[in-house]
Protein backbone atom coordinates (compact mmCIF):
# COMPACT_ATOMS: atom_id res chain seq x y z
CA UNK A 1 0.00 0.00 0.00
CA UNK A 2 1.23 3.54 -0.80
CA UNK A 3 1.60 5.34 2.50
CA UNK A 4 0.43 9.29 3.07
CA UNK A 5 3.52 11.67 2.20
CA UNK A 6 2.44 13.97 4.92
CA UNK A 7 2.18 11.31 8.05
CA UNK A 8 4.25 8.51 6.28
CA UNK A 9 1.75 6.29 8.79
CA UNK A 10 -1.67 5.81 6.80
CA UNK A 11 -2.49 4.31 3.68
CA UNK A 12 -2.82 7.15 0.67
CA UNK A 13 -6.24 7.12 -0.84
CA UNK A 14 -6.05 11.14 -1.83
CA UNK A 15 -3.82 11.73 -4.85
CA UNK A 16 -3.83 15.10 -5.91
CA UNK A 17 -1.66 16.75 -8.96
CA UNK A 18 -0.79 20.48 -9.09
CA UNK A 19 0.63 22.15 -11.46
CA UNK A 20 3.74 24.54 -9.89
CA UNK A 21 5.66 26.96 -12.15
CA UNK A 22 5.04 24.59 -14.84
CA UNK A 23 6.33 21.56 -13.11
CA UNK A 24 3.66 18.78 -12.31
CA UNK A 25 3.57 17.04 -9.17
CA UNK A 26 1.07 14.46 -7.26
CA UNK A 27 0.72 14.58 -3.51
CA UNK A 28 -0.65 11.09 -1.83
CA UNK A 29 -2.22 12.03 1.51
CA UNK A 30 -4.44 9.86 3.57
CA UNK A 31 -8.09 11.13 4.26
CA UNK A 32 -7.22 12.61 8.08
CA UNK A 33 -3.89 14.49 6.53
CA UNK A 34 -6.03 15.63 3.60
CA UNK A 35 -8.82 16.92 5.58
CA UNK A 36 -6.33 18.76 7.63
CA UNK A 37 -5.10 20.28 4.14
CA UNK A 38 -9.08 20.82 3.40
CA UNK A 39 -8.95 18.98 1.26
CA UNK A 40 -12.38 16.27 0.22
CA UNK A 41 -12.35 13.27 -1.54
CA UNK A 42 -14.26 12.92 -4.45
CA UNK A 43 -14.43 16.74 -4.58
CA UNK A 44 -12.76 19.40 -6.34
CA UNK A 45 -9.28 20.53 -4.90
CA UNK A 46 -8.69 24.11 -4.68
CA UNK A 47 -5.20 25.55 -5.61
CA UNK A 48 -5.36 27.37 -2.37
CA UNK A 49 -5.32 24.71 -0.04
CA UNK A 50 -7.83 25.98 3.52
CA UNK A 51 -4.60 24.59 5.78
CA UNK A 52 -2.63 28.10 4.68
CA UNK A 53 -5.33 30.07 5.50
CA UNK A 54 -6.40 28.12 8.95
CA UNK A 55 -2.20 28.57 9.70
CA UNK A 56 -2.03 32.73 8.98
CA UNK A 57 -5.68 32.88 11.13
CA UNK A 58 -4.06 31.21 14.01
CA UNK A 59 -0.73 34.15 13.62
CA UNK A 60 -3.26 36.64 13.38
CA UNK A 61 -3.32 36.56 17.02
CA UNK A 62 -6.46 36.33 19.75
CA UNK A 63 -5.75 40.46 19.90
CA UNK A 64 -8.70 41.67 17.24
CA UNK A 65 -11.42 39.44 17.77
CA UNK A 66 -10.80 37.70 21.48
CA UNK A 67 -10.88 34.24 21.76
CA UNK A 68 -14.67 33.42 20.70
CA UNK A 69 -16.94 30.20 21.64
CA UNK A 70 -17.07 27.88 22.28
CA UNK A 71 -20.27 27.88 20.07
CA UNK A 72 -23.75 28.40 22.11
CA UNK A 73 -25.39 25.52 20.25
CA UNK A 74 -22.58 22.97 18.80
CA UNK A 75 -19.55 23.58 21.35
CA UNK A 76 -17.28 23.45 18.75
CA UNK A 77 -14.34 25.40 19.77
CA UNK A 78 -11.88 27.60 17.02
CA UNK A 79 -9.55 25.25 17.87
CA UNK A 80 -11.50 22.48 16.44
CA UNK A 81 -11.98 24.80 13.66
CA UNK A 82 -9.04 25.11 12.94
CA UNK A 83 -7.40 21.65 12.57
CA UNK A 84 -10.00 20.43 10.78
CA UNK A 85 -11.26 23.24 8.36
CA UNK A 86 -14.94 22.22 9.23
CA UNK A 87 -17.58 24.09 11.66
CA UNK A 88 -20.02 22.29 13.13
CA UNK A 89 -23.72 24.08 12.37
CA UNK A 90 -24.80 26.91 11.00
CA UNK A 91 -24.62 29.36 14.40
CA UNK A 92 -20.71 28.70 14.53
CA UNK A 93 -20.92 31.60 11.50
CA UNK A 94 -21.93 34.18 13.59
CA UNK A 95 -20.14 32.70 16.73
CA UNK A 96 -16.45 32.94 14.86
CA UNK A 97 -17.57 35.76 12.47
CA UNK A 98 -14.73 37.85 13.17
CA UNK A 99 -12.71 35.43 12.64
CA UNK A 100 -14.01 33.81 9.51
CA UNK A 101 -14.74 37.25 7.50
CA UNK A 102 -11.02 37.82 6.99
CA UNK A 103 -11.00 33.68 5.64
CA UNK A 104 -14.12 34.36 3.61
CA UNK A 105 -12.98 36.77 1.50
CA UNK A 106 -9.30 35.65 1.08
CA UNK A 107 -11.36 31.98 -0.39
CA UNK A 108 -13.74 33.79 -2.49
CA UNK A 109 -12.83 37.23 -2.77
CA UNK A 110 -15.84 38.62 -1.52
CA UNK A 111 -18.46 38.23 1.79
CA UNK A 112 -21.65 39.10 0.23
CA UNK A 113 -23.65 36.64 -1.29
CA UNK A 114 -25.11 37.31 -4.67
CA UNK A 115 -26.90 34.17 -5.77
CA UNK A 116 -30.20 32.16 -5.39
CA UNK A 117 -31.58 33.85 -2.24
CA UNK A 118 -33.59 31.47 -0.63
CA UNK A 119 -37.67 31.33 0.75
CA UNK A 120 -38.00 29.24 3.72
CA UNK A 121 -41.88 27.61 3.70
CA UNK A 122 -42.78 30.12 6.55
CA UNK A 123 -40.93 33.30 5.58
CA UNK A 124 -40.89 36.79 7.50
CA UNK A 125 -41.70 39.88 5.29
CA UNK A 126 -37.88 40.43 4.82
CA UNK A 127 -36.99 37.10 3.54
CA UNK A 128 -39.83 37.80 1.29
CA UNK A 129 -38.75 41.20 0.07
CA UNK A 130 -34.95 39.71 0.14
CA UNK A 131 -35.85 36.51 -2.14
CA UNK A 132 -37.86 39.39 -4.53
CA UNK A 133 -34.62 41.22 -4.92
CA UNK A 134 -32.71 37.79 -5.62
CA UNK A 135 -35.31 36.81 -8.28
CA UNK A 136 -35.31 40.12 -10.11
CA UNK A 137 -31.20 39.69 -10.38
CA UNK A 138 -31.68 37.07 -11.66
CA UNK A 139 -34.55 37.87 -14.28
CA UNK A 140 -32.48 41.29 -15.46
CA UNK A 141 -29.78 38.81 -16.10
CA UNK A 142 -32.12 36.20 -17.80
CA UNK A 143 -33.30 39.11 -20.22
CA UNK A 144 -29.95 40.45 -21.19
CA UNK A 145 -29.03 37.04 -22.07
CA UNK A 146 -31.74 36.45 -23.84
CA UNK A 147 -32.63 33.29 -22.23
CA UNK A 148 -36.79 34.07 -22.57
CA UNK A 149 -38.07 30.70 -21.37
CA UNK A 150 -36.02 31.02 -17.99
CA UNK A 151 -37.32 34.77 -17.67
CA UNK A 152 -40.42 33.71 -18.08
CA UNK A 153 -40.23 30.90 -15.36
CA UNK A 154 -39.03 33.97 -13.46
CA UNK A 155 -41.49 36.34 -13.76
CA UNK A 156 -44.34 33.58 -12.42
CA UNK A 157 -42.32 33.42 -9.60
CA UNK A 158 -41.83 37.44 -9.10
CA UNK A 159 -45.88 37.56 -9.71
CA UNK A 160 -46.46 34.70 -7.31
CA UNK A 161 -44.28 36.68 -4.57
CA UNK A 162 -45.92 39.82 -4.79
CA UNK A 163 -48.91 38.69 -4.53
CA UNK A 164 -48.54 37.02 -1.32
CA UNK A 165 -46.56 40.05 0.25
CA UNK B 1 -28.74 -6.97 1.70
CA UNK B 2 -29.67 -4.96 -0.61
CA UNK B 3 -27.88 -4.78 -4.03
CA UNK B 4 -27.69 -1.82 -6.69
CA UNK B 5 -27.53 -4.16 -9.41
CA UNK B 6 -31.55 -4.27 -9.76
CA UNK B 7 -30.84 -0.91 -11.45
CA UNK B 8 -28.48 -1.68 -14.19
CA UNK B 9 -28.32 1.98 -16.10
CA UNK B 10 -28.37 3.90 -12.98
CA UNK B 11 -26.74 7.02 -13.02
CA UNK B 12 -25.39 6.02 -16.22
CA UNK B 13 -27.66 8.35 -18.68
CA UNK B 14 -24.42 10.39 -19.41
CA UNK B 15 -22.92 7.51 -21.00
CA UNK B 16 -25.12 8.09 -24.22
CA UNK B 17 -22.66 11.11 -24.92
CA UNK B 18 -25.69 12.74 -26.70
CA UNK B 19 -24.55 16.28 -25.00
CA UNK B 20 -22.56 19.31 -27.35
CA UNK B 21 -18.88 18.40 -27.40
CA UNK B 22 -19.48 15.23 -26.03
CA UNK B 23 -16.53 13.62 -27.92
CA UNK B 24 -14.15 16.10 -25.66
CA UNK B 25 -16.23 16.99 -23.17
CA UNK B 26 -17.06 13.71 -21.30
CA UNK B 27 -19.49 15.09 -18.51
CA UNK B 28 -20.91 17.86 -16.85
CA UNK B 29 -21.40 17.71 -12.94
CA UNK B 30 -23.35 20.22 -10.65
CA UNK B 31 -23.23 20.03 -7.01
CA UNK B 32 -25.47 21.90 -4.78
CA UNK B 33 -24.62 21.81 -0.58
CA UNK B 34 -27.42 22.15 1.68
CA UNK B 35 -28.19 21.96 4.96
CA UNK B 36 -31.18 22.01 6.90
CA UNK B 37 -31.03 24.58 9.96
CA UNK B 38 -32.48 22.50 12.81
CA UNK B 39 -30.03 20.33 13.09
CA UNK B 40 -25.78 20.82 13.77
CA UNK B 41 -24.18 19.81 10.64
CA UNK B 42 -22.89 16.13 9.76
CA UNK B 43 -19.80 15.67 11.82
CA UNK B 44 -21.59 17.12 15.04
CA UNK B 45 -24.43 14.53 15.19
CA UNK B 46 -25.10 11.37 16.52
CA UNK B 47 -26.48 8.49 14.68
CA UNK B 48 -30.11 8.73 15.76
CA UNK B 49 -30.30 12.31 14.37
CA UNK B 50 -28.47 11.68 11.06
CA UNK B 51 -31.15 8.62 10.90
CA UNK B 52 -33.91 11.49 11.38
CA UNK B 53 -32.60 13.80 8.89
CA UNK B 54 -32.46 10.70 6.13
CA UNK B 55 -36.09 10.21 7.21
CA UNK B 56 -36.92 13.98 6.56
CA UNK B 57 -34.98 14.20 3.58
CA UNK B 58 -36.35 10.91 2.11
CA UNK B 59 -39.99 12.21 2.95
CA UNK B 60 -39.24 15.48 1.02
CA UNK B 61 -38.03 13.78 -1.63
CA UNK B 62 -40.51 11.42 -2.53
CA UNK B 63 -42.88 14.51 -2.95
CA UNK B 64 -40.93 16.36 -5.46
CA UNK B 65 -41.56 15.98 -8.78
CA UNK B 66 -37.83 16.02 -9.71
CA UNK B 67 -37.57 12.70 -8.05
CA UNK B 68 -40.57 10.85 -8.52
CA UNK B 69 -40.02 6.77 -8.65
CA UNK B 70 -36.51 7.38 -7.78
CA UNK B 71 -34.97 5.30 -5.29
CA UNK B 72 -33.76 5.89 -1.48
CA UNK B 73 -31.00 3.73 -0.01
CA UNK B 74 -29.20 4.11 3.41
CA UNK B 75 -25.59 2.85 2.60
CA UNK B 76 -25.53 0.55 5.52
CA UNK B 77 -28.38 -1.60 3.73
CA UNK B 78 -26.08 -1.93 0.62
CA UNK B 79 -23.21 -5.20 0.31
CA UNK B 80 -19.59 -3.55 0.12
CA UNK B 81 -19.58 -4.22 -3.63
CA UNK B 82 -22.73 -2.19 -4.42
CA UNK B 83 -21.24 0.67 -2.28
CA UNK B 84 -17.98 0.39 -4.91
CA UNK B 85 -20.53 0.18 -7.85
CA UNK B 86 -22.05 3.50 -6.63
CA UNK B 87 -18.80 5.01 -5.85
CA UNK B 88 -17.00 4.06 -9.76
CA UNK B 89 -20.05 5.70 -11.36
CA UNK B 90 -18.88 8.71 -9.57
CA UNK B 91 -22.72 8.77 -7.65
CA UNK B 92 -21.53 8.58 -3.86
CA UNK B 93 -18.12 10.14 -2.26
CA UNK B 94 -15.16 7.70 -1.51
CA UNK B 95 -16.12 9.62 2.11
CA UNK B 96 -19.53 8.29 1.97
CA UNK B 97 -18.49 4.67 0.35
CA UNK B 98 -16.68 4.15 3.32
CA UNK B 99 -14.07 1.24 3.92
CA UNK B 100 -15.00 -2.00 1.96
CA UNK B 101 -14.74 -3.78 5.76
CA UNK B 102 -16.60 -1.24 7.81
CA UNK B 103 -20.74 -0.65 7.53
CA UNK B 104 -21.38 2.80 6.84
CA UNK B 105 -22.98 4.56 9.88
CA UNK B 106 -27.33 4.61 9.59
CA UNK B 107 -28.51 7.77 8.44
CA UNK B 108 -26.23 8.18 5.49
CA UNK B 109 -27.39 7.81 2.27
CA UNK B 110 -28.59 8.20 -1.68
CA UNK B 111 -31.74 9.15 -3.22
CA UNK B 112 -31.47 9.48 -6.79
CA UNK B 113 -34.03 9.37 -10.17
CA UNK B 114 -33.76 6.79 -12.05
CA UNK B 115 -34.06 8.94 -15.19
CA UNK B 116 -32.51 12.27 -14.67
CA UNK B 117 -29.29 11.51 -13.37
CA UNK B 118 -30.14 13.76 -10.57
CA UNK B 119 -30.04 12.88 -6.75
CA UNK B 120 -29.28 13.32 -3.41
CA UNK B 121 -25.97 12.49 -1.35
CA UNK B 122 -27.46 12.24 2.38
CA UNK B 123 -25.00 13.26 5.47
CA UNK B 124 -21.72 13.45 3.71
CA UNK B 125 -19.78 16.20 4.67
CA UNK B 126 -23.73 18.10 4.65
CA UNK B 127 -26.68 17.25 5.48
CA UNK B 128 -27.32 17.34 1.42
CA UNK B 129 -25.44 17.33 -1.72
CA UNK B 130 -27.79 17.91 -5.03
CA UNK B 131 -26.31 16.60 -7.72
CA UNK B 132 -26.81 16.25 -11.27
CA UNK B 133 -24.42 14.45 -13.50
CA UNK B 134 -25.17 15.05 -17.94
CA UNK B 135 -23.31 14.22 -20.91
CA UNK B 136 -20.88 16.99 -22.43
CA UNK B 137 -20.92 20.39 -21.92
CA UNK B 138 -24.56 21.73 -20.28
CA UNK B 139 -23.71 23.84 -17.49
CA UNK B 140 -26.87 25.94 -17.42
CA UNK B 141 -28.91 22.43 -17.99
CA UNK B 142 -28.01 20.74 -15.57
CA UNK B 143 -28.06 23.48 -13.23
CA UNK B 144 -31.08 24.46 -13.84
CA UNK B 145 -32.31 20.45 -12.89
CA UNK B 146 -30.55 20.93 -9.70
CA UNK B 147 -31.97 24.29 -9.04
CA UNK B 148 -35.53 22.31 -9.55
CA UNK B 149 -34.90 19.83 -7.15
CA UNK B 150 -33.81 22.75 -4.59
CA UNK B 151 -36.66 24.57 -4.50
CA UNK B 152 -38.92 21.79 -3.92
CA UNK B 153 -37.28 20.68 -1.19
CA UNK B 154 -36.23 23.92 0.31
CA UNK B 155 -40.32 24.54 0.36
CA UNK B 156 -40.71 21.37 2.39
CA UNK B 157 -37.20 21.73 4.68
CA UNK B 158 -36.24 24.50 6.34
CA UNK B 159 -32.16 25.12 4.86
CA UNK B 160 -29.62 26.74 6.92
CA UNK B 161 -29.12 30.19 5.06
CA UNK B 162 -27.28 33.74 6.09
CA UNK B 163 -28.39 36.96 4.63
CA UNK B 164 -24.91 37.90 3.86
CA UNK B 165 -23.21 34.52 3.35
CA UNK B 166 -25.78 32.78 1.36
CA UNK B 167 -26.45 29.25 2.24
CA UNK B 168 -24.47 27.72 5.29
CA UNK B 169 -21.85 25.17 4.53
CA UNK B 170 -19.51 22.63 6.57
CA UNK B 171 -16.80 23.86 5.25
CA UNK B 172 -16.33 27.64 4.35
CA UNK B 173 -15.10 26.92 0.79
CA UNK B 174 -18.16 26.26 -0.31
CA UNK B 175 -20.65 28.64 1.71
CA UNK B 176 -23.06 31.36 -0.47
CA UNK B 177 -24.50 29.31 -3.30
CA UNK B 178 -23.04 26.45 -2.21
CA UNK B 179 -22.24 25.46 -5.98
CA UNK B 180 -19.87 23.45 -7.43
CA UNK B 181 -19.71 22.73 -11.09
CA UNK B 182 -17.53 20.17 -13.08
CA UNK B 183 -16.54 19.46 -16.49
CA UNK B 184 -14.80 15.68 -17.15
CA UNK B 185 -12.42 16.94 -20.24
CA UNK B 186 -10.16 14.58 -22.49
CA UNK B 187 -6.98 16.56 -23.46
CA UNK B 188 -4.35 14.63 -25.12
CA UNK B 189 -3.71 17.42 -27.81
CA UNK B 190 -2.34 19.47 -25.35
CA UNK B 191 -0.80 16.99 -23.28
CA UNK B 192 0.89 15.59 -26.35
CA UNK B 193 2.02 19.04 -27.39
CA UNK B 194 3.16 19.70 -23.97
CA UNK B 195 1.20 22.95 -23.64
CA UNK B 196 -0.85 21.45 -20.70
CA UNK B 197 1.11 22.63 -18.07
CA UNK B 198 0.81 26.58 -18.87
CA UNK B 199 -3.30 25.69 -19.65
CA UNK B 200 -3.48 24.49 -16.49
CA UNK B 201 -1.63 26.89 -14.80
CA UNK B 202 -3.92 29.62 -16.09
CA UNK B 203 -6.65 27.65 -14.64
CA UNK B 204 -5.86 29.00 -11.43
CA UNK B 205 -5.46 32.68 -12.26
CA UNK B 206 -9.00 32.80 -13.53
CA UNK B 207 -10.02 31.27 -10.02
CA UNK B 208 -11.14 27.80 -11.49
CA UNK B 209 -9.09 24.14 -10.21
CA UNK B 210 -8.63 21.29 -12.03
CA UNK B 211 -7.66 17.80 -11.22
CA UNK B 212 -6.40 14.45 -12.51
CA UNK B 213 -9.05 11.58 -13.13
CA UNK B 214 -7.37 9.07 -11.01
CA UNK B 215 -7.27 5.20 -12.20
CA UNK B 216 -6.57 2.79 -9.30
CA UNK B 217 -3.17 3.47 -9.46
CA UNK B 218 -1.95 6.96 -8.33
CA UNK B 219 -1.33 8.51 -11.60
CA UNK B 220 -3.07 10.43 -13.84
CA UNK B 221 -4.59 8.52 -16.16
CA UNK B 222 -5.96 8.25 -19.82
CA UNK B 223 -5.41 12.30 -20.13
CA UNK B 224 -8.49 13.14 -18.20
CA UNK B 225 -8.77 16.42 -15.98
CA UNK B 226 -11.73 17.51 -14.19
CA UNK B 227 -12.11 21.15 -13.93
CA UNK B 228 -14.50 22.97 -11.33
CA UNK B 229 -15.15 26.32 -10.00
CA UNK B 230 -12.75 27.60 -7.28
CA UNK B 231 -15.17 30.02 -5.08
CA UNK B 232 -18.91 30.09 -4.24
CA UNK B 233 -19.13 33.60 -2.55
CA UNK B 234 -19.87 36.38 -4.13
CA UNK B 235 -21.48 35.69 -7.71
CA UNK B 236 -24.52 34.45 -8.59
CA UNK B 237 -24.58 30.47 -9.94
CA UNK B 238 -25.08 31.94 -13.85
CA UNK B 239 -21.98 34.14 -13.35
CA UNK B 240 -19.89 31.01 -12.03
CA UNK B 241 -21.53 28.81 -14.74
CA UNK B 242 -20.71 31.69 -17.36
CA UNK B 243 -17.21 31.74 -16.41
CA UNK B 244 -16.26 28.47 -16.55
CA UNK B 245 -18.40 28.09 -19.97
CA UNK B 246 -16.20 30.55 -21.40
CA UNK B 247 -13.17 29.26 -20.04
CA UNK B 248 -14.17 25.51 -21.04
CA UNK B 249 -14.77 26.68 -23.80
CA UNK B 250 -11.13 28.20 -24.44
CA UNK B 251 -9.50 25.10 -23.38
CA UNK B 252 -11.36 22.99 -25.82
CA UNK B 253 -10.18 25.01 -28.56
CA UNK B 254 -6.88 25.12 -27.42
CA UNK B 255 -7.19 21.18 -27.64
CA UNK B 256 -8.04 21.61 -31.16
CA UNK B 257 -5.25 23.35 -32.14
CA UNK B 258 -3.47 21.03 -30.36
CA UNK B 259 -4.74 18.34 -32.54
CA UNK B 260 -4.93 20.20 -35.74
CA UNK B 261 -0.96 20.97 -35.09
CA UNK B 262 -0.20 17.02 -34.58
CA UNK B 263 -1.91 15.92 -37.65
CA UNK B 264 0.17 18.61 -39.67
CA UNK B 265 2.83 17.90 -38.09
CA UNK B 266 2.91 13.82 -37.17
CA UNK B 267 -0.02 12.40 -38.47
CA UNK B 268 1.91 9.29 -38.99
CA UNK B 269 3.18 8.85 -35.68
CA UNK B 270 -0.86 9.59 -34.43
CA UNK B 271 -2.42 7.27 -36.66
CA UNK B 272 0.10 4.89 -35.46
CA UNK B 273 -0.72 5.29 -31.95
CA UNK B 274 -4.14 5.28 -32.16
CA UNK B 275 -4.34 2.03 -34.20
CA UNK B 276 -1.83 0.07 -31.62
CA UNK B 277 -4.52 1.59 -28.79
CA UNK B 278 -7.38 -0.12 -30.19
CA UNK B 279 -5.79 -3.42 -31.13
CA UNK B 280 -4.20 -3.52 -27.80
CA UNK B 281 -7.74 -3.02 -26.42
CA UNK B 282 -9.39 -5.25 -29.57
CA UNK B 283 -7.30 -8.18 -28.82
CA UNK B 284 -4.97 -8.07 -25.17
CA UNK B 285 -5.98 -11.04 -22.52
CA UNK B 286 -5.23 -9.08 -19.75
CA UNK B 287 -5.55 -5.31 -19.29
CA UNK B 288 -4.62 -3.18 -16.18
CA UNK B 289 -7.41 -0.36 -15.47
CA UNK B 290 -5.24 1.82 -16.12
CA UNK B 291 -3.83 0.63 -18.90
CA UNK B 292 -7.49 0.53 -20.19
CA UNK B 293 -8.11 4.09 -19.35
CA UNK B 294 -4.73 5.53 -21.49
CA UNK B 295 -5.93 2.84 -23.96
CA UNK B 296 -9.39 4.55 -24.44
CA UNK B 297 -7.46 8.35 -24.26
CA UNK B 298 -5.63 7.10 -27.65
CA UNK B 299 -8.96 5.32 -28.86
CA UNK B 300 -11.31 8.40 -28.25
CA UNK B 301 -8.77 10.81 -29.97
CA UNK B 302 -9.10 8.51 -32.89
CA UNK B 303 -12.67 8.76 -32.88
CA UNK B 304 -13.03 12.54 -32.57
CA UNK B 305 -10.96 12.46 -35.23
CA UNK B 306 -12.70 10.24 -37.58
CA UNK B 307 -9.89 7.86 -37.74
CA UNK B 308 -11.72 5.15 -36.24
CA UNK B 309 -15.08 5.62 -38.32
CA UNK B 310 -17.84 3.10 -37.14
CA UNK B 311 -16.53 3.13 -33.09
CA UNK B 312 -18.39 5.27 -31.24
CA UNK B 313 -18.27 7.68 -27.82
CA UNK B 314 -20.50 5.87 -26.02
CA UNK B 315 -18.80 2.39 -26.47
CA UNK B 316 -15.91 4.18 -25.16
CA UNK B 317 -17.89 5.59 -21.67
CA UNK B 318 -19.13 2.83 -21.19
CA UNK B 319 -15.91 0.82 -21.39
CA UNK B 320 -14.59 3.45 -18.59
CA UNK B 321 -17.03 2.64 -16.04
CA UNK B 322 -17.89 -0.71 -16.71
CA UNK B 323 -13.90 -2.18 -16.89
CA UNK B 324 -13.64 -0.65 -13.12
CA UNK B 325 -12.77 -3.71 -10.28
CA UNK B 326 -16.22 -3.56 -8.90
CA UNK B 327 -18.37 -3.33 -12.08
CA UNK B 328 -15.93 -6.71 -13.55
CA UNK B 329 -16.88 -8.32 -9.83
CA UNK B 330 -20.65 -7.83 -9.92
CA UNK B 331 -20.65 -8.98 -13.63
CA UNK B 332 -18.69 -12.24 -12.46
CA UNK B 333 -20.50 -12.96 -9.26
CA UNK B 334 -17.83 -13.35 -7.57
CA UNK B 335 -14.70 -11.53 -5.82
CA UNK B 336 -12.06 -11.16 -8.11
CA UNK B 337 -7.82 -10.74 -7.35
CA UNK B 338 -6.15 -8.33 -9.30
CA UNK B 339 -4.52 -10.95 -11.93
CA UNK B 340 -7.87 -11.99 -12.18
CA UNK B 341 -9.54 -8.65 -12.28
CA UNK B 342 -7.27 -8.19 -15.93
CA UNK B 343 -8.38 -11.14 -17.12
CA UNK B 344 -12.02 -10.10 -17.12
CA UNK B 345 -10.83 -6.61 -18.15
CA UNK B 346 -9.43 -7.84 -21.00
CA UNK B 347 -12.10 -10.25 -21.64
CA UNK B 348 -14.89 -7.92 -21.40
CA UNK B 349 -13.42 -5.08 -23.61
CA UNK B 350 -12.60 -7.78 -26.16
CA UNK B 351 -16.54 -8.83 -25.87
CA UNK B 352 -17.88 -5.35 -26.24
CA UNK B 353 -15.03 -4.22 -29.76
CA UNK B 354 -16.73 -7.55 -31.12
CA UNK B 355 -20.03 -6.56 -30.17
CA UNK B 356 -19.72 -2.69 -31.22
CA UNK B 357 -16.52 -1.77 -31.54
CA UNK B 358 -16.14 -2.96 -35.40
CA UNK B 359 -13.62 -0.12 -37.23
CA UNK B 360 -13.37 -0.02 -40.81
CA UNK B 361 -9.45 0.47 -41.73
CA UNK B 362 -9.11 3.21 -44.24
CA UNK B 363 -7.42 2.62 -47.22
CA UNK B 364 -5.59 5.68 -47.61
CA UNK B 365 -2.70 5.18 -45.79
CA UNK B 366 -0.29 8.41 -45.81
CA UNK B 367 3.12 8.35 -46.18
CA UNK B 368 5.28 6.52 -49.66
CA UNK B 369 2.90 3.75 -51.20
CA UNK B 370 3.91 0.05 -50.25
CA UNK B 371 4.38 -2.03 -52.97
CA UNK B 372 2.34 -5.19 -53.23
ZN1 LIG C 1 -1.46 11.20 6.56
ZN1 LIG D 1 -21.83 25.62 16.11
Amino acid sequence: MMLCDHCGENEAIIHLTQIVNNQMSTFHLCERCAAEKGLEPGVNVGNFPLTDFLAQMGKGGTSEAGSAGPCAYCGLKLEDFKKTGRLGCSHCYVTFEPHLRGLLRRLHGGTQHLGKVYLPPDPSRTQQQERLAGLKRKLDRAVSNEDFERAAKLRDMIRELEAAL
Amino acid sequence: MKEVGSLPDFGLGWLEARGPHSDIVLSTRIRLARNLQAHAFTTRIREPERQEIFAQVREAASHAAALSGGVAMELAELSPLSRKVLLERHLISRELAGESDVTPPRGTGLIMSPHEDVGIMVNEEDHLRLQCLMSGLRLQEAYQLVDGVDEELGAALPMAFHHELGYLTSCPTNVGTGLRASILIHLPGLVLTKEIGKVLQGLGQVGLTFRGLYGEGSEVVGNFFQISNQTTLGKSEEDLLDHLEKIVGQVMQYEVEARNVLMRDARTVMEDKIWRAYGLLRYARSLSFDEVMNLLSGVRLGVSMNLLAGLRVYTLNKIMIFSQAAHLEQAAGRPLNDAESDLHRAAYVRRILEREGQVSASLDAPGEDVGV
